[in-house]
């Protein structure tokens, strides 16, 4: 992928938050403020002055950034989580520096309640990310929203942990 | 003296053996009505044994106890050879004898009846003939007759269920059809994409379902005698949760294309559409009611889904359940008295299937020894609700009656089993 134009877009705090930004696959319940002020605590290992962000370490954040390609949702909930805008605001740039590039949204859910309103859940979930892309400066063109449902679970089992990788949207590039 | 002939059409499917379903009967009713179906006499073997599946139907039942043969003092086949004091000492109320006779043309004659113990007078008696292949439907005819002559209740142990069977990787489906107990599984539809909410036309010829394919959800009609698969509907967005009208003439589904779920109505003839719903929150599920005027549907428009009902001439939408944080996929039950749903009592709750008595606003929860209940479908006497569950990690199908007193387990000895869908009666 090109990344350089989105060091035209302003990511310094991407830079610094990017690589340990492994949140999100927690559910609901478990996403304590500890596991939220980490991810924003965290430095760029080995980055030798955060003040100065070289074209490269910001590259490498994005890209970093913009290879996490899920966003988990609380349960029987379609709205973005404020720990996933930041991955969201990368590829929302990537979109905008990219006109040609197009990505198609898959909105899931877990197995607990109903086929068909989970069916509608996902495709709600999968809208929402569409419509925050969309405000960040994508072009509507770019991107197709498909909802799964409860049918192509991301894990197998009936547990919290693994029922909260299962509500999830997942961003697709074409 | 009750005389019945009954010939029989069988359906022809495609044959494949998928998932296998057998019986676990977990709770009958206490006041349960002994009864004894004994060995029918033939003279020669048959592949059916058709006086065990009229025990089995009408033990699954929950209304009856059945004495097993063994137990039994004497095998009388016509009314000659019955001892009504040795009955009347293994305190059965009722007797049910049989005797089955080859005819010419590879066909065979049954000719049963039905005698109540204590008055010693014969209640029914039928003949029935058919080919080797259709002694499972002339069993099953028999149970009905019988369930009704004592129950007062229709039989619908002669229906057929269809249901989606599926490997635990997710990557293989089919749809099949059995008989109510299970038994004569035949797969309509096999797919590598999710196949959900089969939904029978009410002659039983047609099975309307979707398929969730990699761009999207898709509305399927299938003609079950020819194989034809017809697509009716693939809009931008979701197309799903397809439910026949009573007359067979219209499929309510519901699309997203304008953005958002809706529920609309499709005249299969013309292809005529309407939109019933317009509401931002989710409307799905919807389900016809019997009069054919209204929809019953889930609506997630006060924050959590519960059932409404919607009047299709005025638009008029009227909100049916309150109790519980989630109510959704409401199924119609003894001519839509009651309705059956899924049901949770409140967030971090099992989910049940429940009854709700429209007329008392009564809502009971009928299951609790299997998981994530969901997918319930009403048998068509309106007496039993199958669903889908999980239990001892599997998704299997299981039922219980709309009164919650009589349960069974559908196991399947392969795979997965997931929306189950009862078809209506076919005779």
């Amino acid at each position: 992928m090109e990344l350089s134009k989105l060091l035209a877009v302003s990511m310094l705090s991407l830079a610094i938050a990017g690589c340990a930004s492994s949140g999100g696959t927690t559910d609901e319940a478990s996403n304590t403020d500890a596991s939220a002020a980490e991810s924003q605590t965290q430095g760029v290992p080995g980055s030798p002055d955060l003040d100065v962000v070289t074209e490269e370490q910001a590259a490498m954040a994005s890209n970093a950034m913009l290879e996490q390609t899920t966003v988990y949702f609380g349960y029987d909930r379609s709205e973005i989580r404020p720990e996933f805008k930041d991955l969201l605001n990368a590829h929302a740039g990537y979109l905008v520096a990219n006109p040609q590039a197009s990505i198609v949204l898959e909105g899931h859910c877990d197995e607990r309640g109903t086929v068909e309103y989970n069916l509608a859940l996902g495709e709600r979930r999968a809208d929402t990310v569409k419509r925050y892309l969309i405000v960040q400066g994508a072009n509507p063109s770019q991107i197709e929203s498909v909802s799964f449902g409860e049918e192509r679970p991301a894990m197998m089992g009936s547990d919290d942990s693994v029922m909260s990788k299962n509500r999830r949207a997942e961003i697709k590039y074409q | 003296m009750i005389k019945r002939y009954i010939f029989l059409l069988l359906m022809s499917f495609c044959v494949s053996t998928q998932a296998e379903l057998t019986i676990e009967i977990t709770q009958g009713i206490a006041s349960s009505i002994p009864i004894s179906v004994v060995p029918f006499k033939f003279e020669g073997s048959l592949k059916d044994n058709m006086d065990q599946i009229v025990r089995s139907d009408l033990e699954r039942s929950g209304h009856f106890t059945l004495l097993a043969p063994d137990d039994m003092l004497s095998l009388p086949a016509t009314e000659d050879d019955i001892y009504f004091t040795d009955w009347r000492l293994l305190k059965q109320d009722y007797i049910v004898v049989g005797t089955v006779k080859s005819l010419p043309n590879k066909q065979y004659q049954i000719r049963y009846q039905l005698f109540d113990v204590f008055s010693e007078t014969e209640l029914l008696t039928q003949t029935l003939t058919g080919s080797a292949s259709q002694l499972r439907d002339i069993a099953h005819r028999i149970s009905d007759a019988v369930y009704e002559q004592l129950t007062g209740i229709r039989g619908a142990f002669s229906t057929k269920i269809a249901y989606v069977t599926t490997n635990p990787q997710r990557t293989a489906f089919s749809l099949s059809i059995a008989d109510s107990d299970g038994a004569r599984e035949k797969t309509v539809l096999t797919s590598k994409f999710s196949i959900i909410s089969p939904s029978w036309s009410p002659d039983g010829k047609r099975l309307a379902y979707v398929l969730i394919e990699d761009d999207g959800s898709r509305v399927y009609i299938q003609h079950l005698e020819t194989g034809k698969k017809e697509l009716i509907s693939a809009q931008k967005g979701i197309n799903s949760a397809p439910s026949f009208s009573p007359d067979g003439k219209k499929l309510a589904l519901v699309l997203s294309k304008d953005g958002n779920p809706e529920i609309y109505v499709v005249e299969l003839a013309t292809k005529n559409w309407t939109r019933v719903t317009s509401h931002y929150a989710i409307d799905t599920e919807p389900n016809w009611m019997p009069d054919g005027e209204h929809l019953i549907f889930t609506s997630g428009r006060t924050g959590n889904p519960q059932i409404y009902r919607v009047n299709l001439t005025s638009g008029y939408i009227e909100r049916l359940t309150f109790e519980g944080s989630y109510n959704a996929r409401a199924r119609l039950a003894q001519d839509g008295r009651f309705l059956v749903l899924v049901h949770q009592a409140n967030k971090g709750a099992p989910f049940r299937i429940a009854s709700l008595d429209l007329m008392r606003g009564l809502l009971k929860s009928l299951t609790s020894d299997t998981q994530l209940d969901e997918s319930p479908s009403v048998s068509p006497n309106g007496v039993m609700v199958m669903y889908a569950a999980k239990y001892n990690g599997r998704s299997i199908l299981a039922a219980v009656s709309v009164a919650g007193d009589v349960r069974f387990l559908l196991p399947s000895k392969n795979g997965d089993v997931r929306e189950p869908a009862w078809g209506p009666y076919l005779n």
